[in-house]
């Protein structure tokens, strides 16, 4: 029972450094972060084809991510994909003619939402619409296409 | 063909009365952990031998294995361009497999077998007889502190693990192999999520803890008080928690990670 | 069994206990009294269960049948509690010592009281340094178990033993193996302590002189029932063949020096089992 206060400190030490792990796990490496603490606001757009877009994909604008998809439905009444996103309110300055894209990082990479800003000067508030977008590439949609056109060259 | 049916009954009934004797020595143990926290020195001592002892290995391997995946993860993920995402793959591996497997692992080689041998041979040198003769209970005194400190111990260590593991694998990609060090911590974050993915990881790990300290104690408890059958309950500890851990990952991962 | 010592003194009471263990009966319905105040032993070859008799008097082991009082409490029907009371009240010396491996000789003497009082940490140390003097170790608070003899482990788990101040001790085996000079000192550290402090003390043991030299009253026991009683001296001129190897060593008599196998030129002559 003697050097009870090294002890004391070691265990101290390790308890300490378990939970600054735990802590780095659940902040640096984890996407808690990204939806604690900051506030955001939301906006929703609406797809042909939304593809392979899920919930917690990132929405960008000029490669930066500014946001994340918060749920995507379907709309009975248009046959559309109605994507929601909450947008960090630091980036508050979105023109109302702003272009929503489905785009994909890389050949096999994870499907995001692209915004490209247009030139008005109203900006878009929380619960506003994205009115011009562009669905996903279906790759299989794609390829079909080329190949029906290569072969209606040939003829 | 009689004698093996007689053989087969034989082990049947042995390991049902083991299991129940583990339960009834594990109900005692949980209920003697609230005298436990009316002492917390014993838990402290406990924690140091226990959790304290283990740091090094567990953070060695862990900057180990992080680095392993770091390497091999790259040279996969680059025959398809996307090596953006080997932040991705490295922390999804080491949060739900490797930090709680490979902890759990290196717990029951290095503190579950010491516990086992701590205990089988208190009780072949009759300690734990001349406590209860002193009117101490030793369920509370020796087993339940020991028991606390390795289901507490057990999830900081995996959390230690996997946090130095990932830090391991970005020194690996990005210092060695080039990959963007932004893209290695932001795609990580994109996609590990912090219900599905950290807490899952230190459930498992906390179901770990419980089962390997268990079958320490246990089969320390219950080991013959003689050198051999001391020896053999070390053996049986290492080798039954491995099996228990790697099956219960199985079945945990499954109820996780399924639909 | 007729019993010559009165049952108003006595504080252990073992009444038609039987005790088996796998198909091996240990006791076959024994009965005895221990008095208060006085040096009792109980008396047998090695493998006759003096341990376990022990062990069972401190509710450790549960009896097939019979029962044992202790200070007037049936020591298998106290609840668990109860029982922790009782034993409180009872010290045992193991063979071995038991002194816990993890602590020094100081805290090894503390630990019943630590464990069971609230005093505080002077006072403990009044009192170990007390108990340690007591069995003439004092010097050797700060060694570690391991450093210690056989006789000095046994003389520490002793003062660890008086520690709770007990009405009574059971000493298991406390001369084996301790070389001549030891066995003196805990012979005279056996009689004095039990004079000093008024204790009841029982005795385990095989050793005939040392046992023979301090104790009060002698229960011979063998295969399980009690083959003689009496004060040493009666002992020692009982007309019981069997009691009489016992306490001269005799090599054969009613306890044979073979183990119990088929006849000698048979065994020789046949085939036997491969292994």
């Amino acid at each position: 029972m003697q050097h009870t206060s090294t002890q004391d400190t070691l265990v101290g030490l390790f308890v300490a450094s378990g939970i600054v792990g735990l802590f780095f796990l659940a902040l640096q490496v984890s996407n808690l972060s990204s939806f604690v603490e900051r506030d955001s606001y939301t906006i929703t757009a609406s797809f042909e084809n939304s593809g392979g877009l899920k919930v917690k994909s990132p929405v960008s604008a000029a490669g930066v991510k500014i946001g994340q998809v918060s749920a995507i439905n379907f709309d009975p009444k248009t046959y559309q994909s109605v994507v929601q996103m909450s947008i960090d309110s630091q980036y508050n300055t979105l023109p109302e003619d702003t272009t929503a894209s489905v785009f994909t990082a890389g050949l096999l990479g994870e499907q995001y939402v692209n915004l490209e800003p247009g030139g008005s000067e109203e900006f878009l508030k929380n619960g506003g619409k994205i009115e011009i977008t562009q669905s996903a590439i279906i790759l299989e949609k794609a390829l079909g296409q080329f190949l029906f056109k290569s072969a209606e060259e040939k003829k | 063909m009689i004698e093996f049916l007689q053989h087969l009954g034989e082990n049947t009934r042995t390991s049902f009365t083991k299991l129940g004797r583990g339960t009834f020595f594990l109900l005692q143990t949980i209920s003697g952990i609230i005298s436990v926290l009316a002492r917390p020195r014993l838990l402290i001592n406990q924690m140091h031998s226990i959790g304290v002892l283990s740091f090094l290995i567990i953070t060695i391997s862990g900057l180990f294995v992080g680095m392993v995946l770091g390497l091999q993860g790259y040279y996969t993920l680059s025959d398809f361009g996307a090596e953006e995402a080997l932040g991705v793959m490295v922390a999804a591996s080491l949060v739900r497999e490797l930090g709680p497997v490979v902890t759990a692992l290196l717990f029951a080689g290095r503190a579950g077998s010491a516990l086992t041998a701590e205990i089988g041979l208190m009780k072949a040198t009759e300690q734990l007889s001349g406590m209860e003769m002193m009117a101490v209970d030793p369920i509370k005194r020796i087993i339940s502190p020991r028991f606390l400190a390795g289901f507490l111990s057990m999830p900081l260590l995996a959390a230690l693990f996997s946090a130095i593991g990932i830090i391991g694998g970005q020194m690996i990609g990005s210092g060695l192999l080039g990959v963007d060090e932004g893209a290695y911590w932001s795609q990580m974050q994109a996609n590990i999520d912090f219900q599905d993915d950290i807490i899952n990881g230190v459930i498992k790990s906390i179901v770990f803890g419980f089962v390997t300290s268990w079958i320490a104690l246990f089969e320390g408890y219950d080991a013959i008080p003689t050198s051999e059958g001391v020896s053999r309950a070390t053996t049986r500890t290492v080798v039954n928690s491995a099996f228990s851990i790697l099956g219960l990952d199985f079945i945990l991962t499954t109820l996780m990670f399924g639909d | 069994m007729d019993n010559s010592v009165s049952h108003q003194n006595s504080l252990v009471s073992v009444r038609n206990l039987s005790f088996s263990r796998g198909n091996r009966k240990i006791f076959d319905n024994i009965s005895l009294e221990i008095e208060r105040g006085k040096i009792t032993a109980i008396m047998g070859p090695s493998g006759t269960g003096k341990t376990t008799l022990l062990k069972l008097i401190g509710g450790q082991l549960f009896p097939e049948q019979g029962s044992i009082t202790v200070d007037g409490k049936n020591v298998h029907q106290l609840r668990r509690s109860d029982l922790y009371n009782l034993r409180k009240r009872m010290g045992m010396l193991f063979q071995s010592g038991a002194l816990l491996t993890d602590m020094n000789v100081f805290d090894n003497v503390a630990f019943p009281l630590r464990e069971h009082t609230h005093l505080t940490e002077s006072m403990i140390r009044t009192l170990v340094l007390m108990k340690l003097q007591a069995v003439g170790l004092r010097g050797a608070r700060d060694l570690m178990p391991n450093e210690l003899s056989g006789g000095m482990a046994r003389r520490i788990a002793l003062a660890r033993a008086i520690a709770l101040d007990p009405m009574m001790i059971m000493y298991d085996e406390p001369f084996t193996g301790q070389d001549p000079i030891s066995k003196g000192s805990l012979v005279h550290l056996i009689k004095s302590l039990n004079n000093t402090l008024g204790l009841t003390s029982i005795m385990v043991s095989h050793d005939v002189q040392e046992t023979a030299a301090i104790a009060d009253y002698i229960y011979v026991i063998s295969e399980g029932k009690i083959v003689g009683q009496g004060t040493p001296k009666e002992i020692e001129q009982s007309p019981s063949e069997w009691v009489q190897q016992f306490m001269t060593g005799a090599a054969d008599g009613p306890v044979h020096f073979h183990y119990p196998a088929k006849d000698y030129v048979d065994d020789l002559l046949s085939t036997g089992k491969r292994y």
